[in-house]
């Protein structure tokens, strides 16, 4: 059981012709929430599409459960337990909220929390209430929680999150805190993308600083280390 | 008022109920043709140029099934059968050839699909033979129903309530199954689909079958109404452009609005009949496909996706981006001169040669024609399936000029290059505020428009026959004054593109194409760059229809149709879209190999559409590519 959900060795990715990502490498424990925090355009949001295969990527190692992923394409990526919330949300503004979920909705699977009705509008009951709604009215706040939420159903046991905080009030954010914190209590691996630090924090055991698409030296930073904090 | 009385008082009233009533029915059969073609590019954003061969095809099926088995059985069982069978072919197609396009550049998708139809026109050839082929009846629907004082086929009732119980089908499929959301949220965004687990191949192979499958159920329906015959393919896609961009690209309601829309228009143009407009009389019922393709036009304006389209959204993985050109080597100009040198010495190679300059000065022609279709495609990024156009304007203002006002050759050339120019401002002025498939389809609509006009405008075009009897003055009469005017002309031009393609034009037009935004955020005139570069692109295509005219002593319809225009894109395509030498070397090519190869075979079409994929799945660099490949491999890099 001790072997990593995500393990990643020496990844390079490209935008055409575009060499992004450089030599990355990183790991997610079982049940562990890390972090990837790194500036605008450090290339946070290429690493999540890297892994899931969105963007063309080369890996010494590319693993999820100890199952190599380096070739396999986004679909079959995703049937082996992978979440993936885009920064841009990315629900389908055309469906309704219960179709949005219906579409995501996949069979639950051994070693990953399940997400059923009831477990999932504890976690989300706004969206209980608007299930008829077209994606498109919702407001900024609902759409992002109904993206988690459509991950969720998946019955994912990785979930990467991007910057989920990014373009979301502070109260809406707080309440978002609480809610990955109870995913990862259910035993949800997670690794996350973000500029907030206090939301890192709040929730990540550990964290990778990203810049200029390479890991910072030193930038691996375990939770209570020495390494000085904000005030 | 008795209704006789009232039809006798006003004769054009029941003549139009009757014709709109007719009018849904043509409309229902529009609809499926366009339903499939709509949500196959909702989902898939290809533009499925072969479309109207899988209705074809399904007409085919039904007539050769449906006498196998008597009465009603044998019929509607043929319908229904023509239906599966094209669903699978559909299938079929999609997993063999479109599969491997779907990353592709925008333009090479159209010109494959275009491959398609190409070579399932010369199967069917093959398979059925030239004749058409007459269905039999539907049984039990033979009979008529007397309406307004006139007869309406049971049948054309059968086929206008057709089209609303398929929509409503279509609607329930979407909204109400798995498989329809699947299809509403791939639409949207397809690669989230595949995120979420579900296997996008296997969508878009049951998408493509399901559009073939409706398609092929439109092509069978009309077994009791027309033979099968080989020129509905292209016939019907024409009017499936229409509808679906009318409609809005990927939406179902809107293409049957937009296809009673079309087909009500139409309907009324047959009932007018011959009317007079400022002293000169226009046979309505003849002008149905410009009318259609003004729809189109203002549609377009007014809202440039459509009645119910939304802007596209970009599909996530676009095509590769275009290397830089590069200016010529002293080397390349070397060569450059040394091409041109040869060229003008063909005539005096002697007897041995007689052939060569008249096939030369094909090629120069082409050459010319391709150039200046490359220049807007290239370096402004902008497809036109509609060059034919710019080609027609020059040769017709040309001829007309040189024959009906007796001009003399130089000064008719020149007006036929005006009038080209004048045709290029006008439509670019529209078009360039379209992109990508919206202009493609806009292009070709303006081209039918000329063809039509020029088909039916008898007094000044000669209508089908086309102008003849025109003969060059002195010192072009002969065939070599005329070969050297020829080369003079295309070598002038060629420099021209040249030189704008390195000017700042050139470059503002090429920031344009790689980011129409980053462009016009740093001052870039885009929309009057793109409308400059339309205006050369249709003045240079214009002369090269002037030469045409001269060449041929002759013009004629056919000449200036959209086989016109495809073959100047599969011209750049093959030689190269990425250098500008490409499209000389693929207008010397496909003009050789048609004077040689194509002739002297029924099957030209199948040769065609083979050689376009080829070059779309094989070298998508084309010659051009593919020599400067061999060369960097040659410098052992
Ligand atoms: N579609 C794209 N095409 C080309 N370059 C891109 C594309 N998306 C992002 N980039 C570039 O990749 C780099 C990393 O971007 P990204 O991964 O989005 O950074 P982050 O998520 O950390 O802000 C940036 O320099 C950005 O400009
Ligand atoms: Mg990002």
């Amino acid at each position: 059981m001790s072997r990593p959900m995500l393990e990643i060795e020496g990844l390079d990715a490209w935008y055409g012709a575009a060499r992004i990502l450089f030599d990355l490498s990183l790991t997610v424990a079982r049940g562990e929430a890390v972090a990837l925090i790194g500036p605008n355009g450090a290339g946070k949001t290429t690493t999540m599409k890297a892994i899931m295969g969105l963007v063309r990527r080369h890996a010494r190692r590319l693993s999820i459960d100890g199952q190599d992923v380096a070739t396999l394409a986004t679909f079959r990526i995703a049937r082996l337990g992978v979440g993936y919330v885009p920064e841009d949300r990315r629900i389908f503004t055309d469906l309704t909220v219960a179709e949005n979920l219906a579409l995501a909705r996949r069979p639950a699977r051994a070693g990953a929390p399940a997400w059923d009705e009831a477990a999932l509008f504890a976690l989300f009951p706004n969206l209980a209430g608007m299930l008829d709604r077209p994606g498109g009215q919702m407001s900024g706040g609902e759409q992002q929680m109904l993206a988690l939420a459509r991950a969720l159903v998946g019955n994912p046991a990785l979930l990467l999150l991007d910057e989920p905080s990014e373009g979301v009030a502070p109260i809406i954010v707080e309440q978002m805190i609480e809610t990955i914190r109870s995913m990862k209590a259910r035993g949800l691996s997670i690794l996350i993308s973000e500029q907030n630090i206090d939301l890192c924090n709040a929730i990540c055991d550990r964290t990778y600083e990203i810049e200029h698409g390479a890991l910072r030296p030193g930038g691996l930073v375990e939770k209570n280390s020495s390494r000085p904090q904000n005030e | 008022m008795s209704f006789e009385a009232f039809a006798a008082d006003w004769p054009l009233v029941p003549a139009l109920a009757f014709q709109a009533i007719n009018g849904f029915a043509s409309a229902s059969t529009l609809f499926l043709v366009a339903a499939g073609l709509s949500i196959i590019f909702g989902v898939t954003r290809i533009v499925n140029m072969a479309h109207g061969s899988f209705y074809m095809l399904g007409l085919y099926v039904a007539v050769t099934l449906a006498p196998l088995v008597p009465g009603p059985l044998g019929y509607w069982g043929a319908v229904l059968a023509a239906a599966l069978v094209m669903g699978l072919l559909g299938a079929l197609v999609e997993i063999t050839v479109l599969r491997r396009i779907y990353r592709a550049p925008e333009l090479y998708q159209l010109l494959a699909t275009f491959a398609l139809l190409l070579v399932i026109n010369d199967a069917a050839l093959y398979f059925w033979g030239p004749e058409d082929i007459l269905g039999p009846r539907a049984p039990g629907l033979t009979g008529s129903v007397a309406l307004l004082g006139r007869r309406l086929p049971e049948y054309d009732i059968l086929l206008a309530l057709i089209g609303p119980i398929v929509l409503t089908v279509l609607h329930i499929v979407l909204t109400r199954t798995r498989f329809g959301r699947l299809i509403r949220a791939a639409t949207q965004d397809r690669e989230m689909v595949a995120v979420l687990g579900i296997n996008e191949a296997l969508l878009f192979t049951a998408v493509f079958a399901l559009g073939a499958a409706i398609a092929g159920f439109g092509g069978a329906l009309q077994m009791a109404r027309e033979p099968a015959n080989l020129l509905i393919d292209l016939g019907v896609l024409g009017d499936a452009f229409v509808v679906v961009v009318v409609g809005g690209m990927g939406s179902i309601r809107g293409a049957y609005l937009a296809a009673v829309l079309v087909a009500q228009v139409k309907a009324l143009c047959t009932a007018l009949g011959i009317i007079e407009i400022a002293g000169i009389s226009f046979n309505m019922s003849k002008l149905t496909l410009v009318a259609e393709f003004l729809v189109m036009a203002v549609v377009l304006i007014l809202r440039p996706h459509g009645l119910f389209g939304r802007p596209i959204p970009p599909a996530h993985h676009r095509g590769s981006v275009e290397a830089p050109l590069r200016p010529l080597t002293t080397t390349g100009k070397f060569s450059f001169i040394v091409i041109i040198l040869g060229l003008a010495a063909l005539p005096f190679l002697g007897a041995a040669f007689s052939y060569a300059p008249v096939l030369a000065l094909d090629v120069l022609i082409a050459a010319l024609f391709a150039a200046s279709l490359h220049f807007l495609m290239g370096p402004g990024g902008l497809a036109s399936f509609g060059h034919a156009a710019s080609f027609g304007l020059g040769a017709y203002g040309t001829a007309f000029a040189a024959t009906s006002l007796g001009l003399d050759t130089i000064t008719a050339f020149a007006f036929g290059i005006a009038v080209a120019a004048l045709g290029a401002a006008l439509l670019g002025s529209v078009a360039v505020r379209l992109e990508g498939v919206y202009f493609a389809m806009l292009t070709l609509a303006f081209a039918q428009i000329v063809w039509s006009v020029v088909y039916q405008w008898e007094d000044v075009t000669g209508g089908s026959n086309g102008l003849f009897g025109l003969w060059p003055d002195p010192p072009f009469d002969s065939r070599t004054g005329l070969y050297l005017a020829a080369l003079a002309v295309t070598v002038a031009g060629v420099m021209l593109l040249r030189y704008l393609a390195f000017s700042p034009f050139g470059y503002g037009l090429r920031a344009a194409r790689d980011s129409a935004m980053r462009a016009e955020a740093s001052g870039i005139p885009v929309a009057r760059l793109r409308w400059l570069a339309f205006i050369v692109a249709g003045t240079l295509g214009g002369a090269a229809g002037g030469l045409f005219a001269f060449a041929k002593g002759s013009i004629s319809p056919e000449a200036i149709s959209v086989g016109r225009s495809i073959d100047g894109l599969v011209m750049v395509l093959l030689g190269g879209v990425q250098s500008l030498a490409g499209p000389l070397l693929g207008a010397g090519t496909l003009t050789v190999l048609q004077d040689t190869v194509m002739r002297e075979t029924d099957y030209w079409r199948a040769l065609l559409g083979g050689l376009i994929l080829l070059v779309v799945f094989a070298f998508p660099g084309g010659i051009a590519g593919g020599l400067a490949l061999l060369a960097r491999r040659g410098a052992g890099r």
